[in-house]
């Protein structure tokens, strides 16, 4: 085990990388970001200077080697627009971001397991296919809609809650966090929405699909032959077959969840690491760019590090790989 | 002596809005304490919808719909869920055909025999425990206490029947149901099988319903044998006198291409043609399309009667030295 996540991690290395090269020739064609940096009123001696003191004079396999001879030292940069440091740039909006994507992921599964139980529990009941019509919304109504929707609604009309911003925070382990606080939950509620129902959807969906097969399975034949009840076949037999797919969907949605969420936090104008990053394209900010991405690249090994673990918990048939 | 069991004219269909397509029809079957019956027929004859619909256990769009269940003289088909998922497993069991996929792979095997127990019985998890292990010795699981605690996948196929058993047998049954269990297996491992059953069965007065297609498997198991042919009982009697003197045209057609009546280097017996499907019955009798003695009595559908201490559904018996 400890072997095997010793391997995952030099592939995230390797990973991480591969993408500083693709972002440094990338950025390079694209062109200079002196242009935006520069004030109107710039002379040919301010571009120069300019030029020298981001490093944009030297050939790009040596800015390249300079980053990562940073990297080795921890610093990642220091970004072009905002004249931070990058890591402690992302750092500090990356917080916001993860607790929005994380509410998400779990208002999918607090909903999403027990409508999908339900719904191929009893296929037949009109309360299933009401289930099953709905997630087909969930899933195709674009996400800024329902943005501007819940807004419409929960704000602007029923006034009860904020449609901004992230309320209070409160320190936690040195990082400020709203779910903590009653003010930073209920501005965290309809962002949180917006951003689930897709995966809401899915995951009724998944689960229904799961259930539905595991039904017809022997085992769950086998189960009621045992004289088991509904519930104990449900919530034993089936759903721990079912979470198996779940949980790998879930893993990498939270991934997709934490891209999608730059529309949502426009929309509720959240002060996460979407609209930073955004911002950061549109100026060809390298620093942040290289930096985002790669703890970008770190998340997602951890994330499905996390799921294969889980993975094995679930299924003892799955071997991880060096055990 | 009154029969533990007794089914009376059970049918069993696939109901939708398309129209009825009959599965099972007219099945009568007397089961003693303790006995061991044989239920014969090919694929698709309905011998384990047949074992399913005593369970209560037949899926939609099929299911029951006429006849009698009576166990112990209630009939089953008048319990309410509840009632019936305390005799399910309970005071009759089922074992399956595929060992590989009736265990659930992601739960423990302890998880998969204490949940019986509970089930059934006010017991603690010690307890239960224990039955568990006693019932995985009983079946021949060596190391009981250590097999608790693994998973279906780190048995063989055989040994997963076992577990399958020892789960049928936790709560001491009065019947089991035993649909195919060894079809699925190694010829010596189906022997293994086969003897643990019957010497456990005999042990414990547990009547059993063996389903098969195949007769030797019956020959040495069963005292009393009923073969199906296309949803309906063909032939019931008891095995020794049925096996050795078939009355129904497709009895004698199974038994005569049994390899082993067969002369070594002549061309093996059989029956011709196929079994009809479901949904297209022949008129009459199911089998009269396959059948050398047919006549055109058999578009009439023959009815099972009692002939020379045996039920055969036939116009046209066998009779003795006429074999073919």
């Amino acid at each position: 085990m400890t072997l095997w996540i010793i391997q995952r991690l030099l592939q995230a290395i390797l990973v991480a990388l591969a993408m500083a090269v693709i972002v440094f020739v990338g950025l390079h064609l694209i062109g200079s970001p002196i242009e935006t940096l520069l004030p109107a009123e710039a002379t040919h001696e301010d571009r120069l200077r300019l030029i020298a003191d981001l490093g944009l004079d030297r050939p790009l396999y040596e800015q390249f080697f300079l980053f990562l001879k940073g990297v080795l030292q921890g610093n990642l940069g220091i970004s072009y627009v905002y004249k931070e440091p990058a890591v402690e740039l992302i750092l500090s909006r990356l917080p916001a971001t993860l607790e929005l994507a994380l509410a998400a992921v779990l208002l999918s599964l607090v909903f999403g397991v027990p409508l999908g139980l339900m719904a191929g529990w009893k296929p037949e009941s009109a309360f299933s296919r009401v289930i099953m019509i709905g997630s087909i919304f969930g899933f195709s109504l674009p996400i800024f809609w329902i943005a501007i929707l819940l807004i419409m609604i929960f704000s602007v009309q029923l006034g009860w809650l904020p449609s901004s911003g992230r309320g209070a925070t409160q320190t936690l382990f040195g990082i400020p966090w709203s779910f903590v606080t009653l003010d930073g939950l209920r501005h965290m509620v309809l962002p949180a929405i917006g951003l689930s129902l897709f995966n809401i959807s899915m995951v009724t969906r998944l689960t229904e699909a799961g259930v539905r097969e595991a039904m017809s399975s022997e085992y769950v034949r086998f189960a009621k032959a045992k004289g088991l009840s509904p519930r104990r076949i449900l919530s034993v037999h089936v759903l721990k077959n079912v979470m198996i797919p779940v949980v790998t969907v879930v893993g990498l949605d939270i991934g997709q969840t934490i891209a999608f969420s730059v529309v949502t936090e426009t929309i509720f104008a959240w002060p996460g690491v979407g609209k930073i990053i955004i911002d950061s394209i549109g100026a060809l900010d390298r620093p942040v760019i290289v930096a985002y991405l790669m703890l970008v690249v770190i998340m997602f090994v951890i994330i499905n590090l996390v799921v294969d673990v889980i993975y094995r918990l679930l299924d003892p048939r799955i071997r991880l790989q060096g055990e | 002596m009154t029969a533990m069991l007794e089914i009376r004219s059970l049918k069993t269909e696939v109901v939708t809005s398309e129209g009825r397509v009959t599965l099972i029809d007219d099945i009568n079957l007397e089961l003693a304490a303790g006995e061991v019956m044989g239920l014969v027929g090919e694929s698709g004859s309905g011998k384990s919808v047949t074992g399913l619909s005593i369970m209560g256990l037949i899926d939609k769009p099929a299911q029951v719909t006429g006849g009698q269940v009576l166990f112990k003289g209630k009939d089953l088909r008048n319990l309410s869920e509840r009632e019936i998922r305390s005799v399910r497993g309970n005071r009759i069991a089922m074992i399956f055909q595929d060992p590989m996929s009736t265990l659930n792979p992601v739960l423990r095997i302890d998880t998969q025999m204490m949940e019986v127990v509970h089930a059934h019985e006010k017991i603690s998890k010690q307890a239960a425990r224990e039955r568990a292990r006693d019932a995985l010795g009983m079946v021949g699981i060596p190391s009981p206490e250590e097999r608790l605690s693994a998973y279906p996948h780190q048995f063989s196929g055989g040994m997963r029947q076992r577990v399958a058993i020892a789960i049928a047998l936790l709560m001491s049954p009065d019947l089991i149901i035993a649909d195919e269990p060894t079809t699925a297996l190694d010829v010596t491992i189906q022997a293994q099988i086969l003897s643990i059953v019957q010497k456990l069965a005999r042990d414990k007065g547990t009547a059993l319903i063996w389903i098969t297609h195949d007769l030797s498997v019956v020959a040495g198991l069963a005292e009393k044998v009923s073969v199906m042919y296309a949803g309906r009982i063909a032939e019931q009697g008891k095995t020794a006198d049925l096996l050795r003197r078939p009355m129904h045209p497709y009895t004698n057609g199974l038994i005569a291409s049994l390899p082993a009546h067969n002369q070594r280097g002549s061309r093996l017996k059989q029956i011709s043609g196929t079994t009809p499907s479901v949904a297209n019955m022949p008129k009459g009798c199911a089998f009269h399309p396959r059948c050398a003695s047919a006549t055109q009595l058999c578009l009439s559908p023959p009815q099972l009667e009692p002939v020379e201490g045996r039920l055969l559904r036939c116009f046209h018996p066998v009779m003795e030295g006429a074999s073919s």
